[in-house]
């Protein structure tokens, strides 16, 4: 029985710690655990209390429509950024605590940041980003679906593996102990046997090879499938941006990967290539895992730069100031991000030369980003702006991620990085970019898109309190930390011994539990809108008076996006179209539509790879090779079936497509000051559009 | 009339497979030979030493071109182009981090006495 | 008449319905080659940090045996050059026989190359070059063995091939399935290059 299930024994399971030995510590250490089962019991069970699982499987997770897949990356990320979130304020609490050790085991927190960070990174931004990439990318190029659909949804399965392994070291073992990085040979063998680091390896391994085949169906879908003559430079800005990203989710996996392996045969195998004897050099650990974590920093702020773009030519009413000069520097950010990655190792000891040349790229690459920063700037100028709740976020991220760059910039200084180098200023800096820079354009960017996938808009009064919060939360819990940080507090110690920190500590928390308001409000927007969405629904598609082409459908668009694949001649086609009095063009015949059919592909890969991570961070070895074994035996016998397309008959296009064309010219257009009202049924009055 | 065509049409085919079968054997020649050169400049003992890595590196990157450009039909032409650019760029962002690492860490080679 | 727009790199293997589903699927195996291109441009750069670091163990005079690394050089551009003969046969014969026979020898051929690495492997193993010596002896584990998987996931293609090939006929998806085959064949081979020249020559250069 033992051997059967490897290294895995009764100890490892976290619920009944508390009973065997009470404290608190390992009350927070069972309580999560619980929270985490029975949460997933909760779910489970009202699932089959409302008789779902059939349509769970037949529109969820067999389909591979790429707005399905989109929307399920996106409810992966609420659901681990609620434990991101829960993690934070444990944190929190405890440092207010820590004047001179806090409530919480050394182990425990450093558990606690560890998981903290990767969860943050690699399964809420992640997911966010690819989440809204997949929505949104067929859309706005006017295609069907994305490149490799198949391939799409075993991504989606791979993510998910990625975060079912995080969430099982709440339940059963630990996670590892150093940071979301992991250095070795801290997380070698020798100084943790335990599953910690297997955990995370294969929770980062296996997520990362579905992020690389997202990246490349992405910038295939977005390289061959753009609707005829839509040139490059005719492409949406976030199309852009979401293709730099892809490459960069190409390019920039492979040295996780390799690092991961090579971590793992050094654990498993007992190689040397990470270790402290015989040969082996941690210092490559460092250097592979900083190639990624630098473009990676990039892969999750660009999406978000893209729908910020997005969002200030929309809010504004104006076309985008610059279009040209945000695209290069796009790219130039996708290329130079590659050129940095020593800046995260300053300190490391190579020569002052080596620091130099990687501190001037550094400085270099600040460039595009103000670029960027200017551009929004000029599009705003003048432009007749409506303060819903995007524009809300849009502002808060302005100042705020501003701050953060600008400490980016100091820290590119390798003389200073070597004095503030892990300390709070470091905390205090990538929050600042990623909670204003990429948190803030994601929820930026739902309220925008949630009525065109659901239908009807977000509640406009909760969400601008909403993102009140979120900037308020942010700034009192993280700007506190730039001043602690240049005092010498440092980043990752579980106590500190100056009591003049502790002030500061007292601010950080009460804006952790602001910004734990905020996640709830973005829950409690979510069922005021649901309570009253008669009032707010926008069957027609285009309640923000849109430019680019996913607004020229219905809200929620059908399965098939468009009835006939649209032909471009503009850079934002749907505005222009508007300006010339002349959307919503009828079609002059409809044709057979074929749709890739639904398959439970991704479902079978996403539980034998859970089974393979599993297997392998408890030594079952069986459930290992066993998983390999049918993966391969799957993808063979799926080779040798025949897949036939779903024919959606031309006739049901029609109907479908006139019964909305119908529907507009029945109705109402709104003008855009009271697009936030309830007669907003998604019709944007033409009159007002400027298309220059 | 029919016929003739076919037949035609059947002729032009045979060639076009020998023209591409020469092409593929002058693929598989310069390969030999290159790896022949490699080979013999290490095993012979013919060329000087400082030399062999070098000749080394100039005989891999050769031979690597004449796959891309005979096995892979990687070339100038027009629809071709994209999988050039994705190849370029991947050899551009490769040599960035392999010349990075090699730089960074054999700086940092003392550091593991 | 006999000039069909040439799809993408590689072999264009005459096929005709469907060209752009073909298309987008030979170009995403395409860049998806060159990400796996630069997971192995990373495991011999860092393997080029590692060569120094023998812990006192075997170097490369005691693992590298050039006449065997010669016989896999060899027995790998044959199969690599057996696979083109055998996308020529698709293109331009209807016969599946005479594609099956290519492919057959092909196989064979890399088969025979992954026989004599193991060989090699179990030399290694013997001498005490084992991964767990050294860091020189991890990162050519790695590298060598990296290789040799792919090769391995190659010939479970190759089969699969194989069968569909019998079951199938030559259909379009069949070809361009090959085609793809065809890249990854020819990929591995420029991989061999790199490893030969830089693990094996330069090592005992």
């Amino acid at each position: 029985m033992n051997n059967l299930l490897g290294r895995l024994t009764w100890d490892d399971v976290k619920l009944f710690e508390v009973f065997e030995e009470f404290s608190i510590d390992s009350a927070v250490a069972s309580g999560a655990a619980w929270v985490a089962v029975l949460g997933l019991v909760a779910v489970l069970a009202w699932i089959t209390l409302a008789r779902r699982w059939v349509w769970l499987w037949r529109e969820w997770l067999t389909s591979v429509d790429h707005k399905k897949i989109g929307i399920m990356y996106i409810i992966l990320g609420f659901v681990m950024m609620a434990r991101g979130i829960a993690e934070g304020v444990v944190m929190r609490t405890h440092q207010a605590t820590a004047l001179d050790g806090g409530f919480l085991s050394n182990h425990h927190w450093a558990e606690l940041f560890s998981t903290h960070g990767t969860v943050m990174i690699f399964f809420v931004g992640m997911p966010f980003i690819t989440g809204f990439m997949n929505y949104l990318i067929p859309l706005q190029i006017g295609a069907r679906d994305m490149a490799f659909p198949l391939l799409n949804q075993v991504s989606l399965g791979l993510t998910t593996t990625g975060a079912i392994l995080v969430m099982a070291s709440l339940v059963l073992g630990a996670f590892e102990t150093g940071g979301w990085t992991a250095y070795p040979p801290f997380t070698g063998a020798d100084f943790d046997p335990g599953p910690g680091p297997d955990y995370w390896i294969w929770a980062i391994v296996l997520s990362g090879f579905g992020s690389m085949f997202s990246g490349l169906n992405f910038a295939v879908t977005i390289y061959k499938m753009r609707a005829p003559g839509m040139h490059y430079l005719r492409m949406p800005v976030f199309c852009w941006t979401a293709l730099c990203t892809s490459i960069l989710l190409v390019f920039a996996l492979p040295p996780l990967t390799v690092a991961g392996l090579m971590q793992a045969l050094d654990r498993v195998a007992g190689f040397h290539f990470f270790t402290n004897d015989l040969g082996g050099n941690m210092m490559n650990y460092a250097n592979l895992f900083w190639m990624f974590g630098h473009p990676e920093v990039y892969i999750l702020i660009l999406p978000a730069y893209g729908i910020f773009s997005e969002l200030t030519s929309t809010f504004a009413a104006k076309r985008l100031y610059g279009y040209t000069s945000l695209v290069l520097a796009t790219m130039s950010i996708a290329v130079i991000s590659f050129c940095v990655w020593l800046h995260h190792f300053f300190t490391m000891g190579q020569s002052p030369t080596i620091n130099v040349a990687f501190g001037i790229a550094t400085a270099i690459i600040a460039i595009p980003t103000g670029v960027k920063v200017y551009v929004w700037m000029a599009t705003l100028w003048r432009g007749r702006i409506r303060m819903t709740t995007p524009m809300v976020y849009m502002a808060g991220f302005f100042i705020l991620f501003t701050i953060g760059g600008f400490s980016g910039i100091i820290l590119a200084n390798p003389a200073i990085n070597w004095q503030v180098h892990n300390t709070q200023f470091i905390v205090a800096h990538f929050h600042n970019v990623l909670l204003p820079g990429l948190i803030f354009g994601i929820f930026a960017g739902i309220h925008i898109w949630f009525p065109k996938a659901f239908g009807f808009r977000l509640d406009e009064r909760a969400g601008t309190i909403t993102a009140v919060l979120w900037i308020v939360g942010f700034a009192m819990t993280f700007l506190p930390l730039y001043v602690v940080g240049l005092m010498g507090y440092p980043r990752r110690s579980a106590a500190f011994a100056d009591p003049a920190f502790l002030p500061y500590m007292i601010v950080c928390l009460l804006g952790a539990f602001v910004l734990l308001a905020a996640f709830a409000g973005l829950f409690v927007t979510l069922w005021i809108s649901i309570r009253n969405r008669e009032a707010l629904l926008v069957p027609l598609g285009d309640p923000w008076d849109g430019r680019t082409l996913e607004w020229a459908t219905p809200a929620p668009p059908p399965h098939w996006n468009f009835p006939v694949i649209p032909e471009v001649n503009a850079r934002d086609a749907f505005a222009r179209e508007k300006a010339e009095g002349k959307p919503y063009v009828v079609p002059q015949e409809y044709r057979d539509i074929h749709m890739p059919p639904n398959t439970s592909s991704g479902f079978w890969v996403m539980l034998a790879t859970t089974g393979f991570g599993f297997g392998m961070t408890w030594h079952i070895w069986w459930l290992a090779v066993a998983s390999v074994i049918s993966i391969l035996v799957w993808y063979f016998i799926h080779s040798f079936r025949d897949h036939p397309e779903v024919v959606i008959p031309a006739v049901e296009v029609r109907r479908v497509n006139q019964a909305w064309i119908e529907a507009i010219d029945l109705g109402k257009p709104i003008t855009r000051d009271h697009e936030t009202g309830t007669k907003n049924r998604g019709y944007a009055a033409t009159d007002m559009v400027i298309a220059s | 009339m029919r016929r003739i065509a076919e037949k035609l049409m059947l002729t032009s085919k045979n060639e076009e497979e020998r023209d591409e079968r020469r092409y593929y054997g002058i693929g598989l020649i310069l390969s030999v030979v290159l790896t022949v050169a490699s080979f013999a400049s290490v095993m012979t003992g013919l060329l000087p030493r400082p030399w062999i890595f070098p000749a080394l590196v100039v005989l891999a990157l050769s031979q690597i071109v004449v796959h891309l450009r005979i096995f892979l039909h990687i070339d100038l032409s027009r629809q071709k182009r994209e999988d050039l650019q994705v190849l370029l760029f991947t050899l551009l962002l490769l040599g960035i981090m392999a010349f990075g690492t090699l730089w960074i860490l054999r700086d940092l080679a003392h550091r593991m006495m | 008449m006999s000039t069909q727009e040439n799809i993408h790199p590689g072999m264009n293997l005459g096929y005709e319905g469907e060209t752009h589903v073909a298309e987008l699927k030979v170009f995403g195996f395409w860049v998806f080659l060159m990400s796996d291109l630069v997971t192995f441009g990373l495991v011999f750069a860092i393997f080029g940090t590692m060569v120094g670091a023998t812990a006192g163990g075997p170097g490369p005079e005691d693992v590298t045996n050039l006449r065997s690394v010669a016989l896999q050089t060899a027995l790998l551009l044959g199969s690599s050059f057996a696979f083109s003969w055998a996308s020529l046969s698709m293109k331009y014969h209807e016969t599946r026989l005479r594609t099956l026979g290519w492919l057959a020898i092909a196989a064979t051929s890399a088969l025979c190359f992954l026989i004599v690495e193991f060989l090699d492997f179990r030399h290694w193993l013997e001498i005490g070059a084992v991964p767990q010596r050294s860091g020189y002896l991890s990162a050519l584990w790695a590298l060598v063995g990296l290789h040799g998987l792919h090769v391995f996931a190659g010939l479970l293609w190759m089969a699969a091939m194989t069968g569909q090939i019998i079951v199938f006929g030559l259909t379009d998806i069949v070809k361009s399935r090959v085609t793809r085959m065809g890249l990854y064949w020819h990929f591995l081979d420029i991989v061999w290059v790199g490893i030969f020249s830089m693990v094996f020559l330069a090592g005992v250069a």
